[in-house]
């Protein structure tokens, strides 16, 4: 199960990182691995514009198929962080996930 | 008159025929015939031919939005591709009902240009994000909602004083025989 959650999937169902409606940043990802890298790459806009529209849970949730991440995100909403802080509780979220998941503590 | 290179030479007469239409597709080659002071079977014949020309490419209606009802958004779409693959991510445009013009622009990188429809934002932002976006080649995009419409016409045929040259692409099924 775990090893589905790591999977890449195919760049039609690649998370495309936007900074507003119907602007692409150019970035995208196609498996965890990547959605934790791009968490540091791209632009805070970009991460704040799809946090508080849902689009992260939505893709972790139906996409990768990872129930128990798109929860945790979905609770970090509540906190109403922007900016840098957003970016790195963000970032801790999902690579604790991944750490768990690919057994590298 | 046909031109070496397979073009078709529109003469004064064509043009104001051309602009006739253009104010009023739906008018009578008689009164066309008239308003230029020229026979009806004259403007018959040339706009047979310069439809077969591929001149007049179609008779459509302009419909006011608006007044129809209808709340679409307009946008307009700047894809940044890489050059290798530009043609092809202008064809993919090409192909979906949303986009209504494409066109590739060169200025410091190479650039494609789209008008595009949706019924509201949010539809416009998931065609981006699920058919733009992923298409090989794209590198970025930049989207500019129209907010309100100042002019749109469409290019007038009113220059008497100069020959229009129209240049015909080669369709392999008209040979010299065609008129």
């Amino acid at each position: 199960m775990y090893s589905k959650i790591l999977r890449t999937l195919p760049r039609e169902k690649a998370f495309y990182f936007f900074t507003s409606i119907g602007n692409y940043t150019g970035e995208s990802a196609a498996s965890l691995k990547e959605f934790m890298e791009k968490i540091n790459e791209v632009n805070v806009k970009s991460l704040e514009f799809h946090f508080y529209r849902g689009d992260f849970e939505k893709w972790i949730d139906e996409t990768l198929e990872d129930k128990g991440l798109a929860k945790e995100i979905r609770s970090l909403r509540s906190l109403n962080y922007s900016g840098t802080m957003l970016k790195e509780h963000l970032r801790s979220i999902v690579v604790k996930r991944y750490k768990e998941l690919s057994g590298n503590f | 008159m046909k031109l070496k290179n397979n073009a078709l030479a529109l003469d004064a007469t064509d043009l104001r025929i051309l602009e006739a239409l253009q104010e009023d597709a739906r008018q009578t080659y008689t009164a066309i015939g008239e308003r230029l002071g020229i026979a009806h079977s004259t403007v018959y014949d040339r706009i047979k031919r310069m439809e077969h020309y591929g001149i007049i490419k179609k008779y459509t209606a302009v419909i006011d939005g608006e007044k129809a009802g209808v709340k679409n958004i307009t946008a307009v779409m700047t894809v940044y591709t890489d050059p290798k693959e530009s043609e092809r991510v202008a064809e993919k445009l090409c192909e979906a009902p949303q986009v209504l013009e494409v066109y590739t622009s060169l200025s410091e990188e190479l650039l494609i240009i789209a008008k595009v429809v949706a019924e509201n934002q949010e539809s416009l932002h998931a065609f981006i994000a699920n058919s733009v976006a992923p298409t090989p080649g794209v590198l970025r995009i930049r989207t500019s909602m129209i907010t309100k419409k100042f002019k749109e016409t469409q290019f007038p045929m009113i220059d008497n004083s100069k020959k229009l040259t129209f240049i015909r692409k080669t369709y392999n099924k008209m040979g010299e025989n065609t008129p």
